[in-house]
């Protein structure tokens, strides 16, 4: 088998992934359409934690203790109700589908490190950044799903996924090749394998301190229903503590990938290991925008809400070292490779 | 920077409104000194100045920096005059440098040691103290469960004590005669809090280790022909940009000559003419009287020795001519240095002979590795490697104005007392020429391509202190990694004699969210049951 054969894999699986993306985007908006119009069962979270209590004193399972707040799982005492249960149904649909897409998407990777020769490390130009990177969010989701409950997420998700691998087929499309001389190093390997797996991280914080806002705004306003999709997102609490828990896994791979791994790599490629360039400067803002959001959950009068709209300033400053210094200043860059 | 613990409690700066009462009571010196340090060191200050940290690093990323890219600063100024003036009394050529940036970082500091200090004391006593007391109630406790054994409840606490420990609490067994309890009580994630002050200390680590860099540090860029030498002494480099505190002398004495260039490009497929390697080989010693060796530079692949760290940051094409002047003499031999334009390797460059009688010489043009023309876009280089080499010259006669005493750069030709060379026709005289060509100039005088040699531009340059950064970083991760992922926790277990039956009850409290609590409780009461159950 060629690198052709393994580019034109990888161009065609790329595809494919996202068309099951889409069908699974499809599924959690069945998923969602039809809860329009079933309420939410009263129970809050307290209460049902405390049925839970009593009803198994014997240590809650290992895996999933004590988040039952998300909502669209249907308790097994209740009564058979078919609505809720296709609901259900539509969204397991949702998530199996995103495991095919996401298995196809990572033989997209792999089929694309070994399209050049000699193979390597598939994240060496922008289109296969975003490749990657795209994969490491629904890997981060994937992974986090089960042990947070994140499923009211797959929505989120998987839309995430369709919009920006079809941004990078139509936009950011390279043919494979060999890398310049310049990312011939192992360091390429550690440093973006750090970055993608910190931006998946912060997208999927992202995505939750947003769905965050928007229910806590409508609470405030009392404009929320007792069925859809607002209803059913666990409770503000909840999400806040996913995004915490996410953003906090993230905060240190990124500190590594962008001030350990990189000055290293930086020291032995161009001298220094601390430049000012502008990716890196960029790389700075985002590690301090969310070091302030740490911060900020841990103050009064900052938590809940202001910390929730620091972590979206955070993602933000890390879309815009993406896709803007790239575009509007990698001239002047000395990351302008990883540019298109 | 304090969590809502310390805030809420008696020294949080930060809880109290930062507006001042509406009769505000005089403040003595004293006083002012200590509220203004209360308002440094709060959370919400901290918390703004990163902020502002953020900010004010923008600037730097677009627009160019002095001391980064300085033909880019130039290039600027040119385009933009009226901008000019204002941006330079902003400091924004050179933001990290700035006042404002200085000041920013530093009271960030300031509030950071401001933080610090008085946890390590609150810490430093809490290590050191024991568990709290076990509460009266612990039914009120988060999770708490209770139930009965038959042995003496010394037994229970005694076993509850090896249990807590195995799973690494620090126990203290409680036995206040008031009341007619015995208990345990037991914490454990003191590492939290310590991983917390770790990071923040190691922030202050690697700012030493980065301001140690920028002050004794220097940075050189030298730009050697292939075949020719360079010595480590300050006249030698392009240029250079020393450490405030550093001393010339600090150069260490080494010295190298450029061997050989090798560089190769993809010739086909959609990214022919990218360079797929690089390398330079040079003969090199550490101090006059070494022993010779010899190094192979690459991207990536530094040469690293005491005090100095050589790179390979570029290359490029000097081109060799001979120029006669008008009276025959060779006024010029030798490589001339032009610098790349784009990836195709499309060079500008000028020669300059000062020694041309009657009159001065002086050449403006391009070198295109790799010839190619078309009607639309004129002479062009095809691809990167020197396969059809071309040059493409003005000519000038006249003054070069060398020795107006102002200093000119080598890759720029001042035209002012200088003549252009035209045809009859009146349009200019291109010289084109390949190697081995020569083009006589209509007024005597001419000019040879003799050949195509490589330049490489180095690096060499040295960072003291980078270790210590380094290692601050690291303890910095680690520390976050404690801060983020060690889950305080408290739990107490009591037993007291009731009914001829001991009654235990153990009951659990985290001092963090999300933590399986329950579940701990759980294994404890079994571990502490030991024999069969009997619940209530």
């Amino acid at each position: 088998m060629t690198p052709a054969f393994f580019g034109s894999f990888s161009n065609h699986a790329i595809a494919f992934a996202s068309v099951v993306y889409a069908l699974a985007l499809l599924a959690h908006v069945a998923e969602w359409a039809m809860s329009r119009k079933v309420p939410v069962r009263a129970t809050s979270q307290a209460q049902r934690a405390a049925e839970q209590r009593a009803a198994q004193p014997v240590p809650v399972g290992s895996g999933a203790p004590a988040d039952p707040g998300a909502a669209p799982v249907v308790p097994p005492e209740a009564e058979p109700d078919d609505r809720e249960f296709s609901i259900d149904r539509f969204g397991r649909i949702g998530v199996a589908l995103t495991v095919v897409a996401c298995l196809i998407h990572l033989s997209a990777v792999v089929t694309r490190g070994l399209a050049s020769d000699p193979a390597r490390v598939p994240w060496g130009n922008m289109y296969e950044f975003t490749m990657a990177g795209t994969f490491g969010v629904t890997v981060m989701y994937l992974l986090l799903l089960r042990r947070y409950q994140l499923r009211w997420m797959g929505l989120m998700v998987t839309a995430f996924e369709v919009v920006v691998l079809m941004c990078a087929v139509l936009f950011l499309y390279e043919p494979a090749g060999p890398l310049v001389p310049a990312l011939h190093s192992y360091w390429l390997m550690i440093h973006v394998t750090a970055a993608i797996l910190a931006s998946g991280a912060f997208a999927v914080g992202a995505l939750a301190s947003a769905l965050y806002l928007v229910k806590d705004r409508a609470e405030r306003r009392g404009t929320v229903r007792s069925s859809g999709y607002l209803a059913r997102l666990p409770e503000t609490s909840i999400l806040d503590r996913a995004a915490y828990r996410v953003h906090a896994f993230g905060f240190p791979i990124w500190t590594f990938a962008a001030l350990v791994a990189g000055p290293i790599w930086a020291e032995y490629a161009w001298g220094s290991y601390w430049n000012w360039d502008p990716k890196e400067v960029w790389a700075f803002i985002t590690w301090v925008v969310y070091a302030a959001y740490l911060h900020a959950r841990a103050t009064a009068g900052w938590k809940g809400r202001t910390a929730a709209i620091i972590a979206l300033i955070g993602f933000a400053t890390l879309m815009f070292n993406f896709v803007g210094i790239n575009y509007f200043f990698g001239a002047g860059s000395m990351h302008s490779y990883a540019g298109g | 920077m304090r969590t809502t613990e310390q805030q809420t409690g008696a020294g949080g700066a930060s809880t109290t409104p930062p507006t001042p009462p509406p009769a505000p009571p005089t403040l003595s010196p004293l006083e002012l000194a200590r509220w203004a340090w209360r308002q440094l060191t709060s959370m919400r200050t901290a918390l703004v100045l990163l902020f502002l940290l953020a900010l004010a690093a923008i600037p730097g990323s677009i627009v160019p920096q002095e001391n980064i890219a300085s033909a880019d600063v130039a290039n600027f100024q040119a385009a933009h005059p009226t901008l000019t003036p204002i941006y330079e009394k902003l400091g924004l050529f050179s933001v990290y440098d700035s006042v404002w940036f200085s000041a920013i970082y530093l009271l960030l500091m300031i509030s950071l040691v401001g933080c610090i200090v008085p946890r390590l004391r609150v810490y430093w006593r809490g290590m050191r103290a024991r568990p709290p007391r076990t509460p009266r109630h612990l039914g009120r406790l988060p999770v708490s469960r209770s139930f009965t054994v038959e042995e003496q409840p010394a037994v229970v606490l005694e076993r509850a004590r090896a249990a807590l420990r195995k799973r690494r609490f620090r126990v203290s067994v409680d036995t206040s005669p008031s009341a007619a309890a015995d208990s345990v009580a037991a914490e454990r994630g003191y590492l939290r809090e310590a991983g917390n002050l770790l990071f923040h200390v190691s922030v202050l680590v690697v700012l030493v280790g980065f301001a140690i860099g920028q002050l004794f540090g220097y940075k050189g860029g030298v730009i050697t022909v292939v075949g020719q030498g360079f010595s480590n002494s300050l006249s030698q480099y392009d240029e250079f940009s020393p450490g405030s505190l550093f001393q010339p002398s600090n150069l260490p004495p080494l010295s190298f000559t450029v061997k050989n260039f090798h560089v190769h490009y993809l010739t086909s497929g959609p990214q022919a003419g990218q360079p797929t390697d690089f390398s330079a080989e040079l003969d090199y010693q550490s101090a006059p009287g070494e022993p010779v060796q010899k190094d192979r530079l690459m991207v990536n692949h530094p040469l690293q020795i005491d005090g100095a760290d050589v790179f390979l940051v570029g290359h490029g094409y000097a081109p060799r001519v001979t120029v006669r002047d008008g009276r025959g003499n060779i006024a010029y031999q030798g490589p001339v240095v032009f610098l790349p334009q784009d990836a195709s390797f499309e060079s500008f460059g000028v020669i300059k002979v000062p020694d041309a009688a009657p009159q001065q010489l002086g050449f403006e043009g391009l070198f295109l590795p790799t010839y190619g023309f078309t009607m639309a876009r004129g002479p062009f280089s095809r691809f990167p490697a020197a396969l059809k080499p071309v040059m493409t010259l003005l000519a000038y006669h006249g003054d070069l104005g060398m020795d107006s005493g102002r200093p000119q750069s080598v890759y720029d030709l001042d035209k002012s007392q200088m003549r252009l060379f035209k045809l009859p026709s009146g349009r200019p005289d291109r010289l084109d020429m390949a190697v081995g060509q020569t083009k006589q100039l209509p007024g005597g005088g001419s000019i040879r391509f003799d050949g195509v040699d490589h330049w490489v531009k180095l690096q060499i340059s040295n960072a003291p202190g980078k270790g210590i950064a380094l290692a601050g970083v690291l303890l910095g991760i680690l520390g976050l990694l404690g801060s983020l992922f060690v889950r305080p926790r408290r739990t107490w277990v009591r037993a007291r004699r009731e009914d001829g039956r001991t009654l235990v009850e153990v009951a659990g409290l985290d001092r963090s969210a999300g933590g399986d609590l329950e579940g701990e409780v759980d294994e404890l009461c079994r571990a502490v049951e030991d024999a069969a159950p009997a619940r209530t």
